[in-house]
């Protein structure tokens, strides 16, 4: 085979390599992506339906459980609230009032939390402490 | 104090603009003495900023709360140890540590190669010089760590207790300097391409040390990183794919990549746009990860909060990546290449492969974590995706690169022929495959990937072992050396080759370790009440009795403790007790609290219960339930309340102290329940004996080789060439 | 603003301008020898990546990676290109 043409032959097997790896990206993260909502978006939310839920922990709504912990969850901004119930340990910087992150899905009136989900912002990171201070 | 700091770092940024203007001034009009004033700024701003760094310091040392940044992220309880390490752990402070480690590294480059580098040094000086413009300006106009407090406080905030881990110390300076030390390649990378010397050899030879030191440091950084998450983070992971950790692991795939790939270019003269793509994608990664981490644009636990700095470092990506590929675009005539590859069959072509792995892993990684965005610019919501989603690629990818660097070691440069690629494969692939099949009969077999990855780890340690066993052999039949002496020189004469071969070892029982570890690991949630077990991976976990303890540090109350003992044993018979523990730190927010209930309300940690062992690592944390204390709580809280002002503060002082060892005393006698995560997880300890290996590889490859003695010039060549080879 | 404080300041300001201005107060004319200096340290780091390659093919020659055959082609051409940049090498030396 002329060298030439080898060269094309591979540069066309590495060009279908990366738009097959390109295609498979996009077409796997638009199917297990879930959508990210505050708690006012999952008002209207479908039961079996995957959601990544941002929003603060409502003071005084932990509560534990045999295994876990159920707490609610607001908008940062507002009161809309959604009730998460969440199997396992939570992190430690997880507090009442922190901001979270954690993957539900809907069951019935509320929201089980996916195994090992939940993040806690850290806090130290925030400038929220200062800012109160001044 | 502050107003020198403040001065420091503007005269810094003077002298950065300054510094740049001089060297491109110096280098268009070939005038050395401004070229020369151009390199001297860079030295200046590493003294200017090691003066701003110090007063920090000692501002922390010293507790001086007058410091707002002191205020928030220290406080006369902190250790001292601690207090040094939380200069960094503020938004200002690590921009200021970002600074500080550029200057320093800047300016050992520009020293080491002050008499070589003519022409493509003064860019690079006016780039490094740029970068280091850019964080001074952030210093002196968005975030000051010189900011004052109107009203100086009692004491400071105090360092979160979850960043009271020695790897504070070392995990972000580690980060910092990889990300800095990949901005020098990035700027020397500038140089040469609008010099037209990006064919050259030279400027290769002066930065590869600088990419190899900082894809170390960078490998460091990440796994001090994890070893941190695993130890410390009542969570037992030490990945979790957020967004902070892909940003560090970016630059760090990429410049995987090119310390491969510019061997190629030194060699044969061929790949040069892909190098220098790789090399100004890299050092844009680096400067992308630090953006990450600062400006909160994805939610990660790392993330700031409310960051101001965005805008500004959009605008500088922007500018680097247009920058970028419009030098590319312009100088492509010289970036054509001088060979052609030779066979299919070589190690170049497993490098190129190679590099196609690690690029198409990094494509992935940067896709998974800016999907959010990408996903909100093209269908109106944000999306997020979960690990399984990453480990859907990274893991086959994974088991690729390291099955290639394997292969790689065993295969000659340019052309390798079947008969020789026989005889070298035959041996480590007797073995893995061997391997395979006596784990796949020990059920193994339920988790192919894992035990694809246990075959190409099997592959590579033996293949290198191989080569090591052969260099010896070489090596003894040509000085009758023994076999230690003789690896030693072998070693020492081919530091590159065998330094890199050790960090392929390592890379090969690190993936190892993660296979294992992730898939046959046992992990539990469970609530137990004291004298109830749970079972785990085969151990039988058994919560004993509930403790608890009251710290205290120069008099004052440090943190409570509630814990448990548990029993670990294995078919009736004992292995180890543990004695897990969550820490709940007082908040020093009073107002807002109750007397008592503020000491409940702080941070909390966890202190883990890990025995590591070369075969499995059996790790528990506990959640204690202290909601059952609330009623004695609340009720302290309204005694003391009802009694603040009548009591002198000494009293009331021992009062409190009286009425937590109460408190403490009353969870202990309540059997109380608790929340336990019990996890067996087989081989952890080979992810850091693997990093350990890693590490050393590239020290070796890393050190400084015996210079070359100075040749006789009058030799005919052909002997010549022989001569210097035989010297060296 | 304190006074020690500006003292200090005026004292760094002094001590900086006075580190990055010295090349520019020499007049010193040393620039000529530039362009030929890097030739010469551009030809060593190709002379030494030669050397290199030699040393690994002569390394994947004992270690059975390549066959004498091989080796001995390759080494000749990698060695005939070692001659030609030593011969760049004597000629850019001045």
């Amino acid at each position: 085979m002329p060298p030439a043409r080898k060269r094309r032959i591979r540069l066309v097997v590495a060009l279908s390599a990366a738009v097959l790896l390109a295609g498979a990206l996009v077409y796997t993260s638009l199917l297990s992506s879930n959508k990210a909502v505050t708690p006012s978006d999952l008002l209207t939310a479908k039961a079996g339906s995957s959601y990544q839920l941002t929003g603060k922990v409502v003071d005084g709504s932990v509560r534990n459980t045999a295994n876990g912990v159920d707490f609610r969850v607001r908008d940062r901004v507002g009161t809309t609230a959604v009730p998460v119930s969440y199997s396992g340990a939570v992190p430690d910087p997880f507090r009442e009032g922190r901001e979270v992150i954690i993957t539900v899905r809907k069951e019935g009136a509320t929201f089980v939390g996916e195994r090992d989900s939940l993040v806690t912002k850290c806090p130290s990171k925030f400038t929220e402490d200062a800012t109160r201070r001044s | 104090m502050a107003t020198v700091g403040r001065a420091l770092l503007i005269l810094a940024l003077v002298v950065a603009l300054y510094g740049a203007a001089a060297s491109i001034y110096g280098a268009i009009r070939g005038r050395d003495e401004w070229i020369a004033s151009g390199r001297r700024s860079v030295y200046a701003i590493a003294l200017l900023v090691t003066g701003a760094f110090g007063i920090l310091e000692v501002a922390f040392l010293r507790s001086d709360f007058s410091f707002a940044t002191v205020a928030a992220h220290s406080s006369t309880t902190t250790p001292t140890f601690y207090k040094a390490a939380a200069a960094w752990s503020s938004q200002e402070g690590s921009l200021l540590l970002w600074l500080l480690l550029l200057s320093h590294w800047s300016t050992l480059v520009l020293f080491a190669t002050r008499k070589q580098l003519r022409r493509v040094a003064p860019y690079a000086t006016a780039v490094l010089l740029g970068f280091a413009a850019f964080f001074a300006a952030l210093l002196v106009f968005r975030e000051t760590p010189f900011g004052l407090l109107a009203v100086v406080p009692a004491d400071g905030n105090g360092l979160n207790p979850l960043l009271r881990h020695p790897s504070m110390m070392i995990h972000p300076p580690m980060l910092y300097s990889g990300y800095t030390l990949f901005t020098i390649p990035f700027a020397f990378a500038v140089g040469a391409l609008i010099t037209r010397q990006v064919g050259a050899a030279d400027w290769i030879r002066a930065t590869r040390r600088f990419a190899l030191g900082a894809w170390l440091f960078l490998g460091i950084g990440i796994l001090l990183g994890a070893r941190w998450s695993y130890a410390e983070l009542g969570w037992g992971g030490y990945w979790a794919w957020d967004p902070v950790e892909n940003a560090s692991l970016l630059p760090w795939l990429t410049g995987t990549a090119f310390i491969h790939s510019i061997m190629i270019q030194e060699k044969r003269g061929m790949l040069k746009t892909w190098n220098v793509s790789l090399v100004l994608a890299t050092g844009i990664l680096a400067i992308l990860g630090t953006f990450l981490v600062r400006s909160g644009i994805l939610d990660s636990i790392h993330a700031f909060g409310a960051s101001t700095l965005g805008v500004p470092f959009v605008i500088l990506i922007a500018c680097l990546i247009a920058g970028s590929i419009g030098l590319v675009v312009l100088r492509r005539t010289e970036l054509r290449s001088e060979n052609r590859l030779d066979s299919l069959l070589s190690r170049e072509a497993i490098f190129l492969l190679n590099n196609l792995v690690l690029v198409a892993m990094a494509f992935v990684v940067f896709w998974g974590t800016f999907w959010p965005l990408i996903a909100e610019a093209l269908t109106g919501t944000r999306r997020a995706l979960g690990p399984p989603w990453f480990d859907t690629y990274t893991v086959p990818l994974a088991i690729v690169l390291v099955l290639l660097s394997g292969i790689g070691p065993v295969i000659a440069w340019r052309k390798a022929t079947a008969a020789n690629a026989r005889r070298n494969f035959v041996v480590p692939v007797a073995a893995a495959l061997g391997l395979g099949v006596l784990l796949a009969a020990m059920g193994a077999a339920t988790r192919p990937l894992a035990l694809a990855m246990f075959v190409s780890g099997a592959f590579v340690v033996v293949s290198v072992g191989q080569e090591f066993w052969r260099g010896v052999s070489v090596r003894r039949a040509m000085t009758g050396e023994n076999p230690l002496v003789a690896l030693g020189s072998l070693v020492g004469r081919n530091r590159r080759r065998y330094g890199g071969y050790l960090v392929h070892v390592g890379m090969a029982l690190l993936f190892v370790g993660v296979a294992a570890s992730t898939a046959f690991n046992d992990a539990r949630d469970v609530r137990l009440a004291p004298g109830q077990s749970v079972r785990s991976g085969g151990y039988t976990f058994t919560y004993e009795r509930a403790t608890s303890r009251i710290s205290t540090r120069d008099g004052e109350l440090e943190k409570i403790s509630f814990g448990a003992v548990v029993d670990v044993s294995r078919d009736g018979e004992h292995v180890t007790t543990m004695r897990p523990e969550r820490g709940y730190y007082p908040s020093r927010d009073i107002e807002g609290l109750g007397p008592v209930g503020r000491f409940f309300e702080g941070e909390a940690t966890s202190e883990i219960g890990l025995d590591a062992g070369i075969r499995r690592d059996i790790w528990t944390a506990m959640t204690p339930d202290i909601r059952r204390l609330l009623p004695t709580i609340e009720e302290g809280d309204r005694v003391f309340e009802a009694a603040a002002g009548k009591l002198p503060a000494a009293l009331e002082g021992q009062a409190l102290g009286v009425a937590l060892k109460g408190i403490v005393n009353t969870y202990l006698s309540d059997r109380p329940e608790a929340t336990f995560r019990v996890i067996s997880s087989p081989l952890v300890t080979w992810i850091w004996i693997g990093s350990i290996v890693v590490f050393l590889g590239g020290l070796i490859a890393l050190w400084p080789g015996p210079d070359a003695a100075r040749r006789r010039v009058s030799a005919r060549y052909a002997a010549r060439v022989a001569e210097d080879l035989g010297r060296a | 603003m304190d006074i020690v404080a500006l003292l200090v300041i005026l004292a760094v300001l002094a001590a900086i301008v006075a580190l990055i201005s010295a090349p520019l107060r020499k007049t010193s004319v040393e620039r000529v020898r530039a362009e030929s200096e890097d030739a010469v340290a551009e030809l060593e780091a190709r002379k030494e990546a030669k050397y290199r390659e030699i040393r690994d093919a002569e390394m994947d020659l004992r270690t059975g990676k390549l066959s004498d055959e091989d080796h001995r082609v390759l080494d000749r051409q990698l060695r005939a290109e070692a001659v030609q940049i030593l011969k760049a090498l004597d000629d850019a030396r001045p």
